[in-house]
């Protein structure tokens, strides 16, 4: 009972964060409703015992994606009535892809029988000394492990790209050399010129 | 009486209980903050051969340990000013945002062998994620007050708090490969055998990385840039007056608190004993573990807090980002590779 009032207090403030998102006219509105969407979605899959996956979620998207993402939100100075201009064309784009989303949704949960979840009784009460955090650990380096390294590369070839990306050589790029930083002596920097004190006239 | 007290205590049920907990670490929380503010003063007059605040008694007793108090009451009569052109909503938001994460963390933080109000067992990953969150009321209220001086602390400490959270996530690996596991209460329990089975000895270099990314976490001395008064003037800060400004610092004194109990968790051995298992003391009370020796190791930790602020120069801020990403990640990649061969070989805390 207290587990379903819960869930509909959090999937209402996740929908209206969603909207949020889409609707506020202040980019770092914006954002930060996203950040209130993570958090919601955390809170909800903590209702199904999912605490790995939940704090997962916080650490990664909340802790750090977001962060980031807020911090250029806030650089930019974007002028938002601008950018709304011709916002409609796109709009049947947008439909298409929220048909599909619906559809690939409805064909896991309600068409494929739901992976052996019955959608209309929810979840059942886990044994009390069930660890979420274990029972993953156990599947991801046993049974996926194949997968999971292989997205672990996957990763990594994107972080190499991305510092590629931006440490090419362009015009007017400034590095520091740290060694030359430290050699440097005052008498190279500063020179003291004697002068004779004058006679007083 | 004491009975009567004690099966009211058993009759509660588990959330019963777990409120009253929080209610109680809270308040000695906040009540340990304003001794932390007095003892801070006090230790950096005494560094710097000065006094320290030593006019407001409690009764004419103790000089200066009223002062938090007083200074509690001033700030309480303090009007709050908002700028004018700054966002309300969020300026007020923001010192909340950041004061959350630092009370809720205390959840899985296990106090003595008893006491701990969520045994969680991913309480590592939700302690990492909870002082990653803490970053949000400093971006927030650095946009929000509309100031340039205000944006760029906010800018500068959010950079360093992300830069320095993976050297910190990369020693907690450490913790967790001797360990073999995110619950606190594990973690403590796995260092039990005295002073020289805790983590610090085997995983000395993962220590020193975490407590130096914990300083520049919480934005303290020598990394406290974000407000580097001598350029831009308080940060992220500046503008808040009042009790919206002393919940600001009430979070940065409860993170530094809150640092210095996970280092003695992590690494030395929480509330366990040092003297566990030694021929004589170990038979007496000081060999028992109680909250007695997590309550010395936090104010251990918090001692050399002040000290590193009453001793350390600023840092300048490319030399912080470089002592981040430069030498702490590398020394903790290191000693995880260190780690698997002792594991391997079956060295240490791989032993048993």
């Amino acid at each position: 009972m207290l587990i379903e009032v819960l869930f509909y207090v959090f999937g209402t403030i996740l929908v209206a964060a969603a909207l949020g998102v889409i609707v506020s006219r202040n980019p770092v509105y914006s954002a930060l409703s996203l950040v209130l969407c993570f958090v919601t979605s955390a809170a909800i899959w903590l209702l199904v015992e999912a605490e790995f996956l939940a704090v997962v979620l916080v650490l990664v998207y909340v802790g750090a994606v977001m962060v980031l993402f807020l911090f250029v939100v806030m650089m930019l100075d974007v002028n938002l009535e601008q950018l709304r201009e011709g916002f409609t064309r796109f709009a049947w784009l947008g439909w298409l892809t929220a048909l599909a989303v619906i559809v690939e949704i409805v064909g896991v949960v309600w068409a494929r029988g739901g992976l052996g979840i019955d959608a209309s009784k929810g979840g059942s009460a886990l044994p009390a000394d069930y660890s979420n955090t274990l029972e993953l650990g156990r599947v991801m380096y046993t049974k996926y492990v194949y997968p999971f390294e292989l997205a672990a590369v996957l990763l990594l070839v994107a972080i190499v790209a991305a510092i590629a990306l931006t440490m090419r050589k362009r015009p007017g790029h400034k590095v520091q050399d740290i060694s030359k930083q430290v050699a440097v002596n005052a008498r190279d920097r500063v020179r003291i010129v004697k002068m004779e004190s004058e006679k007083r006239s | 009486m004491l009975q009567t007290l004690s099966t009211a205590w058993f009759s509660l049920p588990d959330y019963g209980r777990a409120t009253v907990w929080i209610l109680v670490i809270t308040v000695a929380l906040i009540i340990s903050v304003a001794l932390l503010t007095l003892v801070e003063r006090k230790v950096i007059g005494w560094m710097q051969l000065r006094r320290g605040p030593n006019r407001v008694t409690i009764f004419g007793l103790f000089p200066g340990l009223g002062q938090p108090f007083a200074d509690v009451v001033k700030l309480l009569m303090k009007e709050v000013i908002i700028p004018a052109r700054a966002n309300k909503f969020l300026f007020r938001l923001a010192p909340m945002i950041t004061l959350i994460p630092a009370f809720a963390a205390w959840a899985v933080i296990p106090l003595s062998p008893e006491v701990v109000v969520s045994k969680a067992d991913a309480g590592l990953l939700y302690l990492l994620s909870l002082t990653s969150m803490g970053v949000y009321g400093v971006i927030i209220a650095g946009w929000a007050t509309n100031s340039k001086y205000a944006f760029l602390g906010a800018m500068r400490s959010a950079a360093q708090m992300v830069a320095y959270e993976i050297a910190m996530g990369f020693a907690l690996v450490g913790v967790l490969m001797a360990t073999r596991s995110m619950n606190l209460g594990t973690i403590v329990l796995s260092q039990s055998g005295g002073i020289g089975a805790w983590n610090w000895f085997w995983l000395f270099p993962l220590f020193v990385v975490y407590f130096i990314s914990g300083v520049a976490e919480t934005n303290r001395a020598p990394f406290d840039v974000a407000e580097g008064e001598s350029e831009i003037v308080a940060g992220f800060h500046v503008e808040y007056s009042g009790m919206a400004f002393a919940l600001f610092f009430l979070a940065e004194y409860a993170n530094m608190i809150l640092i210095a109990a996970l280092t003695a968790v992590f690494f030395f051995g929480g509330w366990l004993s040092p003297f566990q298992g030694y021929p004589v003391i170990g038979d007496t009370f000081l060999g028992a573990p109680s909250f007695l020796w997590l309550g010395i190791k936090i104010s251990v930790g918090l001692f050399m807090f002040l000290w590193f602020r009453a001793t350390f120069p600023r840092y300048r801020y490319d030399q912080i980002m470089r002592l981040g990403w430069k030498a702490l990640i590398p020394v903790t990649l290191v000693w995880i590779g260190v780690e698997m061969v002792l594991s391997v070989y079956k060295i240490g805390p791989w032993s048993h």
